[in-house]
């Protein structure tokens, strides 16, 4: 026993030692590795948002804003998107303070505008020169804007839908591209450019459940057809004639000339899957041209043409969707004093100012410019070359998208691939799974949507409760 | 209850020091003061538990009472059990709940089986013994996010997948694996992670199997097979159990790899409780509803556990005796 | 599946004599080293994968030889990976000291002669170990906002602790039960003798159970996935968080993100295939010496 005790004391020394050191861990206070390094009298500024390549572009060129402004210590939480949105909403529905900035859409913004969560920006843009907010594309800027018109997000980027489809195959089997597709027509050029033996399909659409992935190309879809989710008395119309035409044609498609694995398939998926050859068409969003035209990325570069949205015969109006992230700061913000809201917005017009597209332009090439947010980035040379193929087209679909009558039809609510009610993130995730499972061939159509048109009636009820409490 | 057997058999493995009289002495066994000593040490760990894991249960309760959409402020109101009867009538719920069930029992058994094949062969001396038992708990030591996101891409995927490429030449082509069978592909994951730790215990429980009984059965001339239906499998039993018990502990509350692979989709076929509450809470944001779903959870757990508890104090109870 | 078992482990126990045939001795080798690859062979495929550039990693069939490059480590290390390996560093190691500090003194007060109710407080350790944690995550994340303490490595720390005490204490007091009965009964005599005999006596004897519990602790607390995802931010979030947001929702990623994954995985692995012995200990609890 004696003989033990020796080097048992030492390892006792050892573990005392230890624990010191943890000791003064905890008297320093220190919350987490994220905070270690910093410079006395810093201010840290915490921006939550979505890991898309442009947003990682920022963070790669944000320790310039960092120098620029040394008494600013930027932290990101950059998450894919589903992760992001339960992420972000939850702390700003809770008033939890850890994001001084986040990353939100049009969808949030009118909304949480609404229930005060977020900061005014109008007179902090009228507050710094230079800074042209009238210079935001004018549906984009409408869109980020509260029932009071005051802008409650500044746009990072902004997105509408195209078609994109490889013009060396169309050439090879003889078939053009009209000006304005069909869904017919689409739908027919995919069945001729299927070819299972070469690996490739004729069309590349999202499957895969939630709100923001299926949901947004299918809804357009739905428009096109002339279906709507609600009609004016807020009755559900999911089982009605035209968006079961719609779904049954979207779940045809996918299931005949889709990609493999299309009920798993999402932005990312289909990207991957049409820059690497494997699709003859892809229809999503129009962000994607930057990929596609990416040769450290893309095997198809320069063989990609872009159409509009498809439309129907019954129904011509343009169907692109209507998307921005944009960046806005939480109520919660304000509450740590004026200081750390200055701090903040020093970022998010870093961010969203001309000058940046000018620096993501010479530093990580002009096809990586975030796009649609600005009008004058459509006037800068480069970007106008870099992006020919596809700029013209960009800018013509986020124009025509029009979020205050989506639907051939009238409906009561607003937003082209989403309905701007707060009920939606959660409906939209229940039909979209329920679409996701009829795209996967595990229920038919019909079962989907009796099944969508069940939570759809259960949402529209409240709002008639509403509305005739209101009366 | 076996249970109260087990504490009499511990004190009656050593009846000198048990105290026959009930009265308490000042000093020693049985006073109130040795009463504290024994106590004293306990109390820090439960009051811990009970507040960090037992508290939020009564918030949960009180949520479970309220209609409220954490997106909708001002929604908060008190409802008494509607959500409860939304919950009963959701059919979704009750799939997922079968889903729970499914996932859970066939990863473990599924997970055993394995464990007890590849313990067996593992349980001779031959050459780099070490090193495959080294290749073999990897996948139990490897970070679960980590495990799913391999499964999820570099194996399950349709057309770069690795899985797809090896079954090609059998006809598998593009099988998309995730989307068509999500239940066998996030079980296949779970097997692959749990088989390590079933074997594990299994090779524990062979190795201090009695050398002795094992030579006098095979002097009596008993097959292979004989000595291990009457002599191994008898002594097994309580580490089969024990792995049973603690694999369905961790598995019914699988969250990562579901997150990671299929996000419970396609539709919700692959959803199990947790994940499916998760949903609810955190893209639905219906807190009262979540809430609902979490109270019959637990009840339900509390009923199975109590099950399934006796199995492991039964284990524990023999495994004390050695 | 269970008629392979069944073959398998008649094979195996023919073979434990080891006086019959060599070949079915090597066949059954053979076979061991085909399924110990096999297990292992998705994770040889990731590290493969990690040391390929983006576009190798995207091939059809796959390529098993190519030019490895360090570029998918060097993004993962120069995309800041490292304050998240000390976020889960430091929530590891502080909850498993955490968990043998409250842990230890539980197990041996569970282990003396029957603590009144013994099995009754077994029994709720490891029933809330059955709970599920996602029915209290709206309410922990409530109060951790309301005392501000969100995004801070601090809850990650009690929140591991709480997680991992119920096996701990279990694990431990199985431990504790090999000590000889008297030692444990001298210890207990009176309170100064106690904490000697604990320290001298006991501990000595305990410490390869405190190790190897302390062990599963560590692997569980740096593999824990939903309370970090939901309750850390920028500060205070851990290597699996991390692995979330590096897929990112366009692009190639395979690759880099296979690499993330190595690096995420490797400490637990490391440390688990150096303590193989430890681990088959713990987990038998302790029924194994």
């Amino acid at each position: 026993m004696t003989t033990g005790s020796v080097p048992a004391r030492r390892r006792r020394s050892a573990v005392v030692g230890a624990l010191v050191g943890v000791m003064a861990m905890i008297l320093s206070g220190c919350a987490g590795a994220g905070a270690l390094g910093l410079p006395e009298g810093a201010r840290v500024v915490t921006i939550a948002i979505v890991s898309n390549p442009q947003m990682q572009d920022a963070i790669a060129l944000s320790p310039r804003f960092e120098a620029e402004n040394p008494d600013i210590r930027l932290r990101f939480v950059s998450l894919s998107e589903n992760e992001a949105r339960a992420k972000i909403t939850a702390s700003v529905a809770t008033g939890g303070s850890e994001f001084d900035a986040v990353m939100i859409s049009n969808y949030e913004t009118p909304q949480w505008a609404e229930n005060g969560w977020l900061v005014d920006l109008d007179p902090l843009m009228a507050a710094t020169p230079g800074y042209d907010q009238d210079d935001f594309t004018p549906s984009i800027r409408s869109a980020l804007s509260g029932s009071d018109g005051h802008q409650y997000s500044v746009p990072f980027y902004g997105e509408s839908s195209f078609l994109m489809y490889r013009k060396d195959l169309f050439a090879e089997a003889g078939l053009t591209m009209p000006e304005q597709p069909t869904w017919e027509e689409v739908a027919g050029f995919a069945n001729q450019l299927t070819d299972r033996d070469q690996n490739r399909s004729g069309i590349c659409l999202r499957g895969l459940p939630g709100w923001g992935e299926v949901m947004a190309p299918l809804d357009t879809v739905i428009n096109a057809y002339g279906g709507r989710w609600y009609d004016e008395q807020w009755n559900a119309q999911l089982t009605s004639p035209e968006v079961r035409e719609a779904v049954q044609f979207y779940v045809d498609l996918i299931r005949e000339d889709g990609i493999p694995g299309s009920a798993q398939a999402g932005f990312s998926e289909c990207g991957t899957q049409f820059t690497q050859g494997n699709a003859a068409m892809w229809y999503d969003a129009t962000v994607a041209a930057g990929l596609v035209e990416n040769p450290d990325e893309s095997e198809v570069v320069g063989q990609v043409g872009y159409a509009p949205a498809p439309v129907t015969a019954a129904n011509d109006r343009p169907s692109g969707w209507l998307y921005s992230w944009a960046l806005a700061i939480p109520q919660t913000t304000a509450e740590k004093g004026p200081e750390q809201v200055d701090a903040t917005w020093k970022f998010l017009s870093w961010m969203t100012d001309k000058p940046y597209q000018q620096l993501v332009g010479e530093e990580m090439g002009w096809t990586s410019v975030p796009p649609g947010a600005r009008q004058s980035t459509y006037e800068i040379p480069e970007y106008i070359e870099a992006s020919a193929a596809y700029a013209p087209q960009t800018q013509q679909a986020i124009s025509e998208a029009d979020q205050e009558n989506p639907t051939l039809q009238p409906v009561p609510y607003t937003g082209v691939q989403f309905l701007a009610i707060p009920e939606f993130q959660d409906l939209g995730t229940r039909v979209s799974q329920q679409l996701s499972a009829a795209i996967a061939g595990q229920q038919t159509v019909d079962e989907a949507l009796e099944q969508a048109q069940n939570y759809a009636v259960t949402v529209g009820e409240s709002y008639q409760d509403q509305e005739g409490v209101n009366q | 209850m076996s249970t109260s057997e087990k504490s009499g058999s511990t004190a009656v493995a050593d009846p000198a020091t048990k105290p026959a009289k009930p009265e308490r002495p000042a000093v020693g066994p049985g006073s109130r003061r040795d009463g504290w000593i024994r106590r004293g040490p306990l109390l820090p760990a439960l009051i811990f538990t009970i507040i960090v894991t037992q508290l939020p249960f009564l918030f949960t309760i009180y949520y479970s009472t309220q209609s409220w959409n954490l997106v909708n402020p001002g929604s908060q109101r008190f409802v008494g059990f509607e959500n409860y009867v939304t919950v009963f009538t959701d059919s979704q719920f009750r799939g997922v709940a079968l889903n729970s069930i499914v996932l859970t029992l066939g990863s473990v058994f599924i997970a055993m089986v394995l464990g007890l094949a590849v313990a067996l062969l593992l349980n001779r001396t031959f050459p780099g013994r070490g090193v495959v038992r080294t290749l073999l708990i990897t996948p139990f030591l490897i970070t679960p996010v980590a495990g799913a996101l391999i499964w999820q891409t570099v194996m399950f995927d349709p057309t770069y997948g690795l899985v797809n490429f090896v079954l090609g030449p059998f006809g598998a082509g593009t099988t998309d694996w995730i989307s068509s069978f999500p239940r066998t592909a996030i079980v296949v994951a779970l097997v692959w992670q749990w088989t390590p730790f079933m074997m594990l215990l299994i090779l524990a429980g062979l190795g201090s199997q009695p050398q002795e009984v094992l030579e006098a059965a095979r002097v009596d001339g008993a097959t292979g097979f004989a000595v291990f239906r009457e002599v191994t499998l008898p002594h097994l039993r309580r580490f089969i159990e024990l792995g049973i018990v603690l694999g369905a502990i961790y598995l019914v509350n699988t969250f990562d790899t579901i997150y990671m692979m299929t996000q419970g989709g396609p539709g919700t076929a692959s959803a199990n409780l947790p994940f499916y509450i998760y949903q609810r809470a955190f893209l639905g944001f219906d807190i009262g509803q979540s809430a609902a779903m979490g109270v019959v959870t637990v009840i339900a757990t509390i009923i199975v556990a109590t099950l399934a508890l006796r199995l492991i104090f039964r284990s524990f109870s023999a495994a004390e005796e050695v | 599946m269970t008629a392979v078992a069944e073959r398998t482990r008649d094979e195996s126990s023919e073979v434990v004599p080891r006086k019959k045939s060599n070949i079915g001795g090597s066949l059954l080798t053979v076979l061991a080293w085909i399924v110990g690859i096999g297990f292992f062979f998705p994770v040889f495929w990731m590290v493969l994968t990690a040391f390929k550039q983006e576009r190798a990693a995207y091939t059809d069939p796959p390529t098993l030889f190519f030019t490895p490059t360090l570029d998918q480590f060097a993004a993962v290390f120069g995309g800041g990976i490292t304050p998240y390996l000390l976020n889960s560093l430091f929530a590891t190691v502080m909850s498993t000291v955490l968990v043998l500090l409250l842990g230890t003194p539980a197990a041996f007060a569970l282990s003396l002669r029957q603590v009144k109710r013994t099995q009754d407080v077994l029994f709720f350790f490891i029933s809330t170990k059955m709970l599920p944690i996602v029915a209290a995550i709206v309410p922990i994340y409530v109060v951790v906002n309301f005392i501000g303490a969100l995004d801070n490595v601090w809850t990650l720390v009690v929140l591991y602790t709480a997680m991992n005490l119920p096996i701990a204490v279990w694990m431990m007091r199985s431990f504790f039960l090999e000590v000889p009965k008297e030692l444990l009964e001298a210890a207990s005599m009176d309170g100064a003798s106690l904490w000697r005999s604990l320290r001298e006596v006991v501990l000595p004897i305990i410490s390869p159970g405190m190790a190897a519990t302390g062990l599963i602790c560590m692997i569980f607390a740096w593999n824990e996935f939903f309370f970090a995802v939901n309750l850390t931010a920028a500060q205070a979030a851990t290597v699996p968080v991390y692995l979330v947001g590096f897929i990112t929702s366009e692009g190639l990623y395979f690759a880099s993100l296979c690499a993330a994954a190595t690096v995420a995985a490797l400490p637990v692995v490391i440390i688990g295939w150096i303590a193989q012995n430890k681990l088959v200990q713990g987990l038998s609890f302790g029924a194994v010496k």
